[in-house]
């Protein structure tokens, strides 16, 4: 297998600097939706023009540029150590060209690597799939929009919701009031329920890979995905948390078996710069596209 | 229409501000962020000011009075010829400092807090008090702020590292929203408890 390390400085330059078609039409789209000569509107027309400026410039997008958290389809045969040491090269080369800012920091000296890479920094997780190809997923996801992430338990004293997708509503929409503007408001709500905790919460992540126009193949959930945006809309936070018609620009969820004893609900917080690339490496060929 | 607010900001001009009114701040201005904020409050407030801080304190005492401190950790560059460039330039989120910035704003005649997130009450009267307001930058607007950023002046304590050293820098028409006035209002407070009646509204629906 040819060695990815240049592919993957290119898969980290795109998604760091060149925001997704997706992303930039909702934000477009949400431009519209709010009052002329209000802040909020003045607050989309500034990040509209500055993922113009990026993009022309090369330039991150913000300057918090997260948590890499890369996901690695391969067919049987490929080194997975492989392909975590290349990542760990590209991460190491990208942030000596500026487009990452050094994030990573021990856990309690809160002293930073240079680099990017440290004790599982980056984030890489893996799944063999039955294609004869590989894909590398990338997602750059901002500490701001992390920590306004959450999860209940259902039902609990602190929680006392239902087991059913009404339960879930109403741990998305508190999670939703809770964040406020604070993680980068227009955000995107990855939502995952059932599992563990450690898998509702992964599931929750992966979500927020989806393209932002899909439609949930689950008719249920896709009900209550459409139902949800509008609903966390109706709560006026708005864009920054300015006040405005856009809190939200969709809510993507997905389900996993649990245990009878529990029922999760993990909500995972993704910034308006929803920064997320896709890179598949076909017959020799590389191509990084968006969702 | 965004009033541009240029630096020597006088009092009037930030008594006449209401939450929600859009600015462009212009001018020379100074970041501070965390380790900033907590060497200003040792040093300089609540003690004598020590002999080998002196440099530092008289260039904030003359540099911040009627200014704007912002609570940023920018990507610098170093050009071949010496001299800094903001390349990325973000706001960071500003309740961190809530401990210090009344204090802060008061000593030094601070003018406006540039951030994101708000602040809360402390700071909020700290503002009444003294004639001061918050504004909110655009949060991820890194670039766009980068290229507000016409001219690195000056970095003063950049033992704290690139992130917390002060950096003094001249903008030009940076985008802001004044979210918490000299009035004792706050945006913030405004749509958290506009939001919360709404949730309870939906989540009384099934």
């Amino acid at each position: 297998m040819q060695d990815l390390t240049n592919h993957l400085v290119e898969l980290i330059k795109s998604t760091s600097t060149d925001l997704s078609p997706d992303v930039e039409t909702a934000l477009t789209a949400a431009r519209t939706s709010e009052e002329p000569g209000t802040a909020a509107h003045g607050a989309l027309g500034t990040i509209l023009q500055n993922v113009e400026m990026s993009r022309g410039t090369a330039r991150p997008i913000c300057q918090d540029t997260g948590t890499p958290i890369f996901h690695v389809w391969y067919p049987v045969g490929v080194s997975q150590r492989a392909i975590r040491e290349q990542i760990q090269a590209a991460v190491s080369v990208a942030t000596e060209q500026s487009y990452l800012r050094p994030n990573a920091v021990e856990a309690l000296s809160g002293k930073n690597s240079g680099d990017n890479t440290g004790e599982d920094f980056p984030t890489v997780h893996f799944d063999e799939w039955e294609h004869e190809y590989v894909q590398v997923g990338l997602m750059l996801k901002g500490g701001g929009s992390e920590n306004c992430g959450c999860q209940f338990s259902v039902p609990s004293p602190e929680f006392p919701a239902s087991r059913d997708i009404n339960g879930v509503r109403k741990a998305v929409l508190e999670a939703a009031h809770k964040a406020q503007g604070l993680g980068c408001a227009p955000g995107i709500l990855g939502v995952g329920v059932g599992g563990d905790r450690a898998s509702s919460m992964l599931k929750a992540k992966e979500q927020l890979f989806r393209r932002l126009d899909d439609n949930n193949p689950d008719p249920e959930f896709d009900a209550m995905e459409k139902r949800l945006h509008r609903e966390i809309n109706e709560l006026g936070i708005g864009p920054m948390g300015f006040g405005g018609a856009t809190t939200v620009l969709g809510v993507k969820m997905a389900q996993l078996h649990r245990v009878p004893a529990s029922f999760f609900v993990s909500v995972a917080y993704m910034c308006w710069a929803d920064r997320r690339k896709i890179m598949t490496i076909k017959n020799g060929n590389v191509t990084i596209e968006a969702p | 229409m965004a009033e541009r607010l240029t630096v020597p900001i006088n009092e009037p001009q930030i008594r006449s501000l209401k939450v929600g009114d859009q600015v462009l701040v212009s001018g020379v201005i100074f970041t501070a962020r965390d380790a900033a904020h907590k060497y200003m409050m040792e040093n300089f407030i609540k003690g004598e000011c020590p002999e080998a801080e002196r440099p530092v304190y008289d260039v904030l005492k003359q540099g911040l009075a009627g200014s704007v401190i912002y609570h940023c950790g920018p990507v610098v560059k170093k050009r071949d010829d010496g001299k800094y460039e903001f390349v990325a330039a973000g706001p960071t989120t500003s309740i961190r400092e809530e401990p210090y910035q009344a204090d802060v704003i008061g000593h030094f005649g601070v003018r406006a807090v540039i951030g994101k997130g708000g602040m809360r009450d402390r700071t909020l009267r700290g503002c009444q008090e003294h004639g001061a307001v918050y504004l909110h930058a655009i949060g991820g607007a890194a670039t766009l702020i980068g290229e507000c950023c016409k001219d690195v002046l000056g970095v003063y304590k950049l033992d704290f590292g690139v992130p917390e050293a002060f950096w003094q820098i001249r903008v030009e028409d940076f985008p802001c929203v004044v979210t918490m006035d000299s009035h004792g209002q706050s945006l913030h407070e405004k749509v958290r408890s506009d939001s919360e009646a709404k949730l309870q509204e939906l989540l009384s629906t099934a």
